[in-house]
């Protein structure tokens, strides 16, 4: 008895020790990150140009920015900025699809080489990863019947106000305008079913959304298009890796000279958001 | 609501991306599976041995695989091992990496199983005619092994082709993941859609693993019929 006692704690240590070491191992790596990237950077422009493909990440399931059509191509307006990216450097380009959950883990296992993935930029994600200039720019905007509309922030004092828990728009009425009462829920198709059923004067969301929801809803009008602070979406590369960076930068630029921009809203956004938004209000100049 | 929801699996290529998302999925999970249990039933012959070093090892290793969920593993081995090792698979070749190793650890424990609840007078009465150990496992043991582990087998198989739905989280095209971009591609023109195009891939989920649980339930009726008279 005593013996077989002895053994499963032999075991158990055995696994625990494992586990430690394997457990060991990614702590290490925030680490030995930054001295990894300087040392073997697979992602300079230099590399990229020799390998003839540029490995970029994109979205597969976000219409109008990155998704699949039912020929199967992907489409949308990061993947057109993509495709000019590719043409300019003289490479092909090879999409790996992402979720928002591992835009920055591709980037720092070098799975890919650029991010084209509608990501917005944040103080927490500068961190771990380097962004390029920003290419769109999106803010909290505010959807109304368009019978009783709302067109300033005032007008909401005190009223129900329709948000999706852990947005923008959340965050933004939670902490700047503490008068307007929110109605707080799950899911897009939960708050705007919401809003149809009148269980608040308004709903506030990306503005961008919104557009796009409104097309289709001749009742519903984007009152107030733009409120707080203006949220920027651009590419992102591994930290450190400047090459990419820089040449991305000057691209941007190259880019907005030439009116790309403009060229990509009307093709893959002006259908989504109608004829209520102007290109002015999503790129940026 | 002018379009029935069904219609969105006819779009376009839709039907045909869709079948080509369950042939990544039938890839992996099939060259995992061949990997995997033959691994694994060399792991678990091994794991019989009185080799106390040997059979440690091999232990430590069944247990990492089962403990640790699948999701895990999968993250570690596309995301942090190359970070660590610098080792940079293709997402593919990653998943069917992950899924023979786990193929092979679940298996080895069947195997064992099944080799050690052979009756002991049977390899007593194999020791007794003067048989080696390689006869001995190849002529007595394996063979009254294998209608022992077939239904566990099959078991363990059509969990990992279920489980391969988790692949989208390392960027492998397969159907779950397809299906989505359909889904929301198609959001604005075929709210229901979803239904649809989840449905269908529960009909070519279902296709592919009842077939095998039926006949892992019949091979399990005939074994019982043998074995009872």
């Amino acid at each position: 008895m005593k013996k077989f006692g002895f053994k499963k704690l032999v075991l158990f240590l055995g696994i625990a020790a494992s586990l430690t070491l394997v457990l060991s191992a990614c702590g290490n790596n925030k680490s030995s990150k930054s001295s990894n990237s300087a040392s073997s950077n697979p992602s300079t422009v230099q590399q990229i140009k020799k390998r003839g493909t540029i490995r970029i990440a994109v979205f597969g399931d976000l219409p109008p920015y990155g998704w699949v059509n039912k020929q199967g191509q992907r489409v949308g307006y990061d993947l057109t900025l993509a495709r000019q990216i590719a043409k300019d450097l003289k490479v092909k380009p090879k999409f790996v699809q992402v979720n928002a959950n591992n835009r920055v883990d591709a980037l720092n296992s070098n799975k890919v080489d650029l991010v084209l993935a509608n990501f917005t930029v944040t103080p927490e994600r500068k961190q771990v990863i380097d962004f390029a200039s920003p290419y769109m720019k999106v803010s909290v905007g505010v959807v109304s019947p368009k019978n009783k509309p709302i067109t300033k922030a005032s007008e909401l004092q005190g009223k129900n106000l329709i948000v999706t828990k852990g947005t923008t728009a959340e965050n933004y009425f939670t902490s700047k305008q503490p008068n307007v009462k929110l109605l707080k829920f799950d899911s897009k198709t939960q708050q705007f079913n919401a809003l149809k059923n009148n269980r608040g004067v308004a709903l506030a969301d990306d503005n961008s959304y919104l557009y796009a929801w409104v097309k289709n809803q001749p009742k519903f009008t984007v009152g107030i298009k733009s409120i707080g602070l203006k949220q920027y979406i651009a590419p992102a590369v591994k930290k450190g890796n400047k090459s990419l960076l820089n040449w991305t930068n000057k691209e941007i630029k190259t880019l907005n000279n030439k009116g790309f921009f403009e060229k990509d809203y009307n093709s893959q956004l002006k259908p989504y958001f109608g004829k209520e938004v102007k290109p002015e209000d999503i790129i940026i100049k | 609501m002018a379009h029935s929801g069904i219609n969105v699996l006819f779009e376009g290529r839709n039907l045909i991306r869709l079948f080509g998302g369950l042939l990544t999925t039938v890839e992996i999970a099939a060259v995992a599976l061949i990997l995997g249990l033959i691994l694994g039933i060399v792991l678990g012959v091994l794991r019989t041995f009185p080799n106390r070093l040997l059979r440690f090892v091999l232990r430590l290793y069944l247990e990492f695989f089962r403990i640790i969920p699948t999701v895990v593993l999968l993250f570690l081995f596309y995301y942090i091992l190359p970070r660590q090792l610098g080792v940079n698979l293709p997402a593919n070749e990653v998943a069917t990496l992950v899924f023979a190793l786990w193929t092979a650890a679940e298996m080895s424990d069947i195997v064992r199983g099944a080799l050690i609840s052979v009756p002991k007078h049977q390899r007593e009465s194999g020791l007794a005619i003067g048989l080696s150990r390689w006869q001995l496992y190849r002529y007595v043991l394996i063979p009254q092994a294998v209608s022992l582990e077939l239904p566990a087998t099959i078991n363990l198989v059509t969990r990992v082709i279920k489980t391969t739905s988790l692949l989208m989280l390392i960027s492998v095209m397969d159907v779950i993941n397809v299906g989505q971009q359909v889904v929301e591609a198609n959001n604005q023109k075929y709210p229901t859609g979803v239904f649809w195009v989840y449905g269908i891939i529960f009909v070519m989920y279902f296709a592919i693993d009842y077939p095998l649980s039926w006949w892992a339930k019949r091979m399990d009726k005939k074994r019982l019929e043998r074995a009872n008279g």
